[in-house]
């Protein structure tokens, strides 16, 4: 059951004005403007990771190849890592909780409109940071892990690492901020009768994700300090000759970093639970069974950490003791996917390119979990770690598993975000290149793994058999490239000229789906009052037409999909919707101090780049804009 | 203003808790501190008797045999925490105040707070001057390392919480602070308290246990 | 125990020879559908003759532990996955919209089954999870007292590895390690500057040599022959040039090859190679290579050469070790390995040959 409040008086008909320009960009602090943003930037960021890894898999074509040099071979590794777990997945994750995430709990934006505009832009500049290297050829080339004592000073004198150091500190500090603010907005922003366990799966996969962000990003944020004062400052924390210990650098980047993992995960189980019901026209099956499997690997995800270190030697009892917590992290992934299958049996199943990566994922994440589980055996895992049976995992789990889930999510979502249909044809072309080039490319590195070949090595001898698979990896890599530039046309062309979509163009069932798409800047002209887990599915006719938004009486159509009646829409024109303005709703200014603080934020840890005098400057204009953002006008709170 | 209206300002929101989103918010960036506190106090523990050459924070042993002085003054130290700890009951008086409505008061409440925060900060400038004298800098062993990071760290977040008290104090002074603002007053609170229980955390582990 | 069984099998399948090499590729080809299929015919065929890495084809008790422990859980692994993806691939065969069908039924749990797979993935893994803890524990007991004692280390980008003498002396060689069959060895593994990785598939799993710290690793190797291996743990520039060999001999022949380490550097006959020994003792080489019995005895970074002809190979593993090899390593290091330590002296064409020549004596 689900209706909704008093509905607003409807005064004079002022044509709404749409807010366009730069300007208008550069100031907003519209959750889906932001959110918007985000998909812009971390998809560019996207096709920059994965033209690295084109270039590191060109390199491996053949044995004792000459393409590229160890020098650049080691930074494009590193930056192709780099660029895809912080500037392509985590934000293009981020752009999906900005968006989806306040229309599904029935908000008007996030609880702080301005520290999430902050947290985009301190993400963008990090981003540029980390890509000026590229230009210098000084770019990062200590792995994504960036292994103490390697990274020291007296092994690593270039600038390469201080780029890594301060880029990640920058991105860091956007992720915490972005995270403190998802959590807020969950808990507390939440429509009438949005209860805890009435909220989207991908909600609640967002809110475990935002808590593991805010806790690992600190202990990140650490690690970095220490390495930092190390290079800048001449500190001692991972100087073996002065007694450090670079053990110490795994324990916390691991501590982050196997958190990390769950971070990029996580919320791809929410995307899946969202578009396998939608297309399977059926509830998820055993909604609190997978929420709560959701909350349980989140908190497991931190007593693992030293799996990723079984051949450090830390000993057999702290061996076996994470090699059985990991183990134990596979039950509740297990009841996820069991919970899929069973969603899927007896629905009638359509095939949209959404749902096709979803079902693919299920594949081909399972392939990365069990490959999980065989070097969770800690013995076993000291023949595999280090090589491109690890590899072949973090690829199922990151590509088949992240990747696919985001594809899948894109086509579900952009919809909602654009308007606008992606063009479906281009669809299942990306999906089957996609499918089958991340098989081609990811499946026989299990096995170059199992038969001796390292990772991170530039080159590899003739005569150890690494060839066959190699050359067939890279040919593979090459078909996932075709895809992603059909993804990168569909997107581009799709947003400007696709099939223009309906409220609820899927028949799907969460609240994003009761407005037009895109929502109007308000979202929810009246805010619903939620009665069931499924709004749209189950009760009244209010939200699953569509929350009415238009000034006159909008048409209604019966939306149909793949031959089936999925219920009527509302389908206001454009110029029909009303302005927050008509409906006397009052929404946060637009602020220019957001990308002025995020500058001035970046340019701080930029500054060790520089002069002392820089970072003075830095953090005289951090202190002033943080009090003009304190007593802006308009905007309650600090 | 209509309850659509009402929904759009987070300062009139009823939010789905009922507590405020800011407090809120200030509680989950505290998480947040607790773990990077954690892993700075995680790495001093870790370090603890692992420098190779002296200054030490206890008279000990090093690992060549060498007798090794201790350079921690505990009694100087007490008087700066027993300072710190007074900040936090002014902090106390200073948010009551605001919340009966006594400004003026208020003022002097949280200026006194700042105060005793600066003088944390006097004792600490005095700590580390004299150990640089002593032979003890970041670079000089893993002792100087960890323990100039670590409260270092901490007194940079007095510091920010020095100034953040003054503020307050001022927009108090000036009529600013009506019991309708105490919220304002509670957040900033609500770090202070934080950043002194941290050292309640980190005098005993640096300072007294050898 | 099923997995050990299977286990066995798998490995008499992978001593069939190269016939039957060719004849279960080809077999494996047709399988190719199902990918957990090809695992194992692969690790059937993947014999060490083609593939000289393999995790495959243990030769050592400890390789032979962990292997039993791979195959349990990849025969578990391709078991469950094969599963799964038979159940998906029926439901999205059997389950896909048709025009006109009802709209599916509102199910949204059951109990039963949800507790049956919370079960059964916790009942695979307590069959995975025991034999680890026991492997675990196995593996990492502490050497027996007879065990040869071997000192490694790891250097950017070579191993040295130094066989403690009863007198008190090591004797000192790079990047071939050799060991008697048949007898437990002990790998005492320390590093010279950052984490590297030792890392031998068929002898066991490698273990990382960090600074700072000194790790172990116990095997007895089983079979005579040439194992290769290299660094596991990315470690700069040339990590991936940072290989070795392990060569187990016939314990005679072991202690045959240990005497002849412990002579010091053969004298130079010939006036070339006087002069070439004149050129390595007395110039720069001298501050980084020992070789004993001669001035060049204080250089302690860089790989010790007082044998250096009776390696197989030189720059760990990279070249060959023969007169055009040497000569190209001596002439421009970083061009075969890129950052490499050792500098380019710029030595004229004449010296180097001379040099390589006295090089070529030290056997």
């Amino acid at each position: 059951m689900a209706t909704t409040t008093a509905t607003a008086a409807i005064p004079a008909p002022a044509v709404a004005q749409p807010k366009t320009g730069l300007w208008s960009w550069i100031t907003t602090v519209d959750h889906k403007r932001i959110g918007i943003l985000y998909f812009w930037t971390s998809l560019s960021f996207f096709l920059i990771a994965g033209l690295e890894a084109l270039l590191v898999r060109t390199q491996l074509i053949r044995p004792d190849n000459h393409f590229l040099s160890a020098n650049w071979y080691n930074q494009l590794f590193t930056m192709h890592a780099v660029t895809m777990i912080f500037l392509a997945l985590m934000p293009l994750m981020a752009a999906f909780f900005n968006y989806v995430v306040p229309l599904q709990i029935g908000a008007r934006d996030v609880a702080f409109p301005r520290l999430n505009a902050l947290s985009y832009w301190i993400y963008l500049f990090g981003g540029l940071f980390l890509t000026i290297p590229i230009f210098l050829g000084k770019m990062p080339d200590g792995g994504w892990f960036n292994y103490a004592n390697l990274s020291e000073p007296a092994f690593s004198p270039g600038l390469n690492i201080d780029f890594y150091v301060l880029g990640l500190q920058i991105l860091g500090l956007s992720s915490i901020i972005s995270s403190i603010n998802f959590i807020v907005t969950i808990i507390n922003m939440r429509a009438p009768g949005m209860r805890l366990m009435r909220m989207a799966p991908f909600t609640w996969m967002t809110l475990i994700t935002a808590v593991m962000m805010a806790t690992a990003m600190a202990v990140l944020t650490i690690a970095l300090t220490e390495l930092m004062f190390d290079r800048f400052f001449g500190a001692a924390f991972f100087d073996v000759s002065r007694g450090g210990d670079p053990v110490l650098w795994q324990h916390l980047f691991w501590i982050f970093g196997h958190p990390e993992v769950y971070i990029l995960i996580l919320p791809i189980f929410g995307i899946i639970s969202e578009v396998i019901p939608t297309f399977s026209r059926k509830p998820l099956f055993g909604y609190n069974v997978v929420i709560f499997s959701g909350i349980l690997i989140g908190w497991l995800g931190w007593g693992v950490w030293s799996h990723h270190m079984f051949a450090v030697g830390l000993g057999p009892i702290a061996d076996s003791f994470f090699a059985v917590s990991t183990m134990l992290i596979a039950i509740p992934t297990g009841i996820k996917i069991f919970n899929w299958l069973a969603t899927l049996w007896g629905g009638s199943i359509r095939f949209t390119t959404a749902m096709m990566f979803a079902t693919a994922f299920i594949a081909t994440f399972t392939i990365g979990g069990i490959s999980g589980v065989m070097h969770a055996a800690a013995p076993a895992d000291l023949q595999q770690t280090d090589t491109y049976f690890v590899v072949a995992h973090i690829h199922y789990v990151f590509f088949g598993g992240t990747v696919m889930g985001l594809f899948a999510g894109i086509y579900y979502w952009f919809p909602k975000m654009f308007g606008r249909f992606l063009d479906e044809r281009l669809g299942q072309a990306h999906f089957w290149l996609t499918f089958i080039g991340m098989n081609i490319t990811f499946f026989p590195m299990h096995f170059l793994g199992l038969l001796g070949m390292p990772r991170r090595t530039f080159t590899y001898a003739d005569g150890l058999g690494f060839d066959t698979m190699n050359l067939i990896a890279t040919l593979g890599s090459y078909l996932i490239g075709l895809a992603t530039l059909i993804l990168a046309y569909n997107v581009v062309r799709s947003a400007r000229a696709g099939k223009r979509a309906p409220a609820n163009p899927w028949g799907a069932a969460m609240l994003e789906w009761a407005m037009p798409s895109p929502p109007p800047e308000y979202n929810f002209a009246t805010i619903p009052v939620v009665r069931s887990r499924m709004p749209l599915w189950e009760g009244s006719n209010v939200l699953a037409e569509g929350i009415p938004h238009g000034r006159e009486m909008e048409d209604t159509e019966e939306v149909t999909f793949a031959g089936a009646k999925l219920g009527k829409v509302s389908y206001p024109d454009d110029e029909n919707i009303m302005s927050a303005d008509d409906l006397g709703i009052h929404l946060p200014p637009p602020s220019v101090l957001p990308i002025l603080l995020a500058l001035a934020l970046s340019l701080f840890f930029a500054s060790f780049l520089g002069s002392h005098w820089l970072s003075l400057a830095a953090v005289i204009c951090v202190a002033l804009l943080v009090f003009a953002f304190a007593f802006e006008p308009g905007h309650s709170g600090h | 203003m209509d309850s659509a209206a009402r929904a759009a300002d987070p300062a009139h929101l009823d939010t789905s808790t009922g507590l405020d989103s800011r407090k809120m918010a200030f509680w989950t960036f505290i998480g947040s501190e607790c773990l990077l506190f954690g892993s700075l106090i995680a790495t001093y523990m870790a370090y603890k008797g692992a420098s190779v050459t002296g200054p030490c924070p206890h008279t000990t042993l090093l690992w060549n045999g060498q007798q090794c002085p201790g350079i921690l003054d505990i009694p100087l130290t007490s008087i700066s925490t027993f300072d710190l700890l007074m900040s936090s009951l002014m902090m106390v008086l200073g948010l009551a105040a605001v919340q009966r409505g006594n400004q003026k008061r208020a003022a002097i409440w949280l200026g006194m707070t700042a105060f005793l925060g600066a003088i944390f900060l006097g004792f600490q400038s005095y700590e580390f001057t004299t150990f640089w004298h002593e032979g003890l800098t970041l670079q000089t062993n893993l002792f100087g390392t960890t323990f100039y990071t670590l409260t270092g760290f901490h007194g940079a977040h007095v510091f920010v919480g020095v100034i953040y008290m003054t503020v307050l104090a001022v927009l108090a002074w000036r009529g600013k602070l009506g019991p309708e603002k105490s919220l304002n007053v509670e957040i900033g609170g609500l770090y202070w308290h934080f950043v002194d229980v941290i050292w309640v955390v980190i005098f005993p582990l640096v300072y007294l246990i050898p | 125990m099923m997995s050990r069984v299977e286990a066995v099998r798998v490995r008499s399948a992978r001593e069939r020879g190269p016939a039957a090499t060719i004849v279960s590729r080809l077999r494996s080809l047709a399988v190719r559908a199902v990918p957990g299929l090809l695992t194992l015919a692969l690790a059937a065929c993947g014999g060490a003759e083609t593939f000289p890495q393999t995790t495959f084809a243990p030769k050592s008790d400890y390789a032979i532990q962990i292997d039993h422990l791979q195959m349990l859980t990849i025969y578990l692994g391709v078991g469950v996955g094969v599963a799964i993806f038979c159940i998906l691939a029926f439901i999205l065969l059997r389950f896909r919209h048709r025009p006109g069908a009802p709209e599916p039924k509102h199910v949204h749990g059951n109990a039963t089954l949800e507790v049956a797979w919370t079960l059964i993935p916790a009942v695979l893994l307590a069959i995975i999870a025991v034999p680890t803890v026991r492997t675990i524990f196995a593996t990492q007991a502490p050497p027996p007292a007879d065990a040869l004692e071997i000192d490694v280390r790891g250097f950017q980008w070579w191993w040295q590895f130094g066989y403690p003498q009863p007198n008190g002396d090591t004797i000192f060689t790079a990047n071939e390690i050799h060991v008697p069959v048949g007898r437990p060895v002990v790998l005492k593994l320390r590093s010279a500057d950052v984490i590297h990785s030792f890392w031998i598939p068929q002898m066991g799993g490698k273990r990382d040599v960090v600074p700072g710290r000194t790790n172990e690793i116990v095997f007895t190797p089983l079979e005579e022959g040439v194992y290769l291996g290299q660094c596991a743990e990315f470690c700069g520039s040339s990590h991936a040039l940072m290989k070795m060999r392990l060569v187990a001999h016939k314990p005679a022949d072991f202690q045959k090859w240990l005497a002849h380490q412990a002579q010091p550097a053969a004298e130079p006959t010939d006036s070339a190679v006087m002069v070439g020994k004149k050129l390595v003792t007395a110039g720069a080489c001298a501050g980084c290579h020992t070789i004993d019995g001669t001035s060049a005895s204080f250089g302690k970074t860089a790989p010790n050469l007082t044998h250096v002809a009776s390696r197989t190979t030189i720059a760990a593993g990279v070249l060959a070790n023969n007169a055009r090899d040497l000569t190209a390593w001596i002439h421009d290091p970083q061009s075969v390995k890129p950052d490499a330590r050792m500098p380019n002296l710029g030595l004229k064409p004449d010296e180097i040959r001379y040099i390589v020549a006295y090089l070529q004596t030290l056997y």
